[in-house]
């Protein structure tokens, strides 16, 4: 399979690239790792006449320690978010969710920019920034903005970067110690979640965040709210799917996903990390 | 567009298409057919090379994303004193059945020991978990990447 014919240039900056974009109009596309955007574009369900590729950009691959949160370059490939000892150290939970990407030859390519600008309710890192209350940061013609990871996600595949922004940098809250656990229900090895789940616990402060439940990535609000009034794990899981509107498919139908919300909420609520 | 890979050490310049795969570069620029092209959606490993030293997939990559890099194939592992130490152990322990996946899987291997040169059974199984071998021999390609590593395979 061979995507349809398109323009190619590289960027040297992301001042450079969003240039570019602006340039070419809504057809234009960046580039990153490609990891999700060249599989749509070899099935034609994708088919931008220009890319811009930005995978050049070292210096939009960092992970720096900003305080109160770690700051992470777009551009980050999943290997290095998964292996940063900056990660490890403070935001655990995401490096445990990077190292569930795809399969090692997909983690030296993919990005973790570009998997959250890819929007993809089934993919890991999403739900996992969602649950950690991170921010992203997207630059534009319009110049920077940081958009809140619950304002970010619209709809399948849909999210609030406009076509000509760029996101740069994603800022995770540090875990600070929090009780955390994940957990990704597949079939076979390197699959996409069927459901997934990623979560944080201090005391009766939470977030908890489903894979794969709905066209986009989801708090499981209920969960959250129950555990604030100080429900057990146990108790709070049973509410995980409330609110949510899983789809039926090949794998799973939506009666399943939801008894798999409740069933992986609380093991992740118990710390248990697949 | 002009683009230049070293590929398995030798620089190879050519003018691409831009949505030419690297796998398709490789086997019809290259003439380098050792690396298999299997489900062409980022899945089955077979098209697995090096690019600056690291294994990837192939079909999921632009050539021109690879312009400037490094990419090593299945051609370029064994040395002049023969076989590189995967290969060798791919073949002590027969570690193929149909042969379809095994360059990647060599590739995958290698790469493997690289980032983890001594690992325990489950992480060559986690390891090489982007590699399917549709014979499902996975049990002796497990026991050669095994018998690599405790030979200090992971070069």
């Amino acid at each position: 399979m061979i995507p349809a014919p398109f323009e190619y240039v590289r960027a040297g900056s992301a001042d450079e690239a969003v240039a570019l974009v602006s340039q070419h109009g809504d057809e234009a596309k960046f580039l990153a790792g490609g990891h999700s955007l060249v599989p749509l574009m070899k099935l034609r369900l994708a088919q931008p006449s220009v890319l811009v590729d930005v995978g050049r950009i070292r210096d939009l691959s960092y992970v720096r320690d900003a305080g109160d949160h770690l700051a992470i370059g777009a551009l980050t490939r999943h290997m290095d978010v998964e292996t940063s000892p900056l990660v490890r150290e403070h935001a655990p939970l995401l490096a445990r969710a990077a190292s569930h990407v795809g399969d090692s030859q997909v983690r030296h390519r993919g990005t973790i920019g570009g998997s959250i600008a890819h929007a993809d309710p089934a993919s890991d890192l999403p739900a996992t920034t969602l649950a950690l209350g991170a921010s992203y940061v997207a630059t534009g013609p319009r110049g920077t903005r940081t958009i809140a990871a619950s304002d970010f996600y619209r709809g399948f595949l849909d999210s609030a970067l406009e076509p000509d922004e760029l996101l740069v940098e994603v800022r995770v809250p540090k875990m600070a110690g929090a009780e955390w656990g994940f957990q990704k229900f597949v079939r076979r090895a390197q699959d996409w979640a069927i459901v997934g789940v990623a979560a944080w616990r201090r005391g009766r402060d939470s977030g908890v965040a489903l894979v794969n439940m709905g066209p986009t990535p989801l708090l499981a609000r209920s969960t959250m709210d129950a555990l604030r009034d100080g429900a057990g794990a146990d108790e709070a899981a049973q509410r995980a799917a409330d609110g949510t509107d899983p789809s039926s498919d090949v794998n799973a139908s939506a009666e399943y996903r939801a008894h798999l919300a409740r069933v992986l909420v609380r093991r992740a609520l118990e710390g248990r990390a697949t | 567009m002009r683009i230049s890979i070293e590929v398995n050490g030798a620089v190879q310049q050519s003018d691409v298409e831009p949505r030419t795969l690297l796998v398709h570069w490789l086997r019809e620029q290259a003439g380098l057919t050792g690396t298999n092209i299997g489900c062409d959606s980022s899945s089955c490993g077979a098209c697995t090379v090096h690019l600056d030293g690291e294994a990837v997939k192939s079909c999921t990559i632009l050539a021109v994303q690879a312009d400037g890099c490094a990419v090593t194939t299945i051609e370029g592992l064994a040395g002049p004193d023969g076989l590189h130490p995967m290969q060798q152990a791919f073949a002590d322990h027969h570690g193929l059945q149909c042969g379809f996946c095994t360059p990647g899987m060599v590739m995958a291997a290698v790469g493997l020991l690289r980032e983890n040169p001594a690992p325990t059974e489950d992480e060559v199984r986690t390891g090489l978990e982007g590699n399917l071998c549709r014979c499902t021999g996975y049990h002796n390609i497990v026991a050669a990447v095994l018998a690599a590593a405790a030979r200090g395979g992971g070069r």
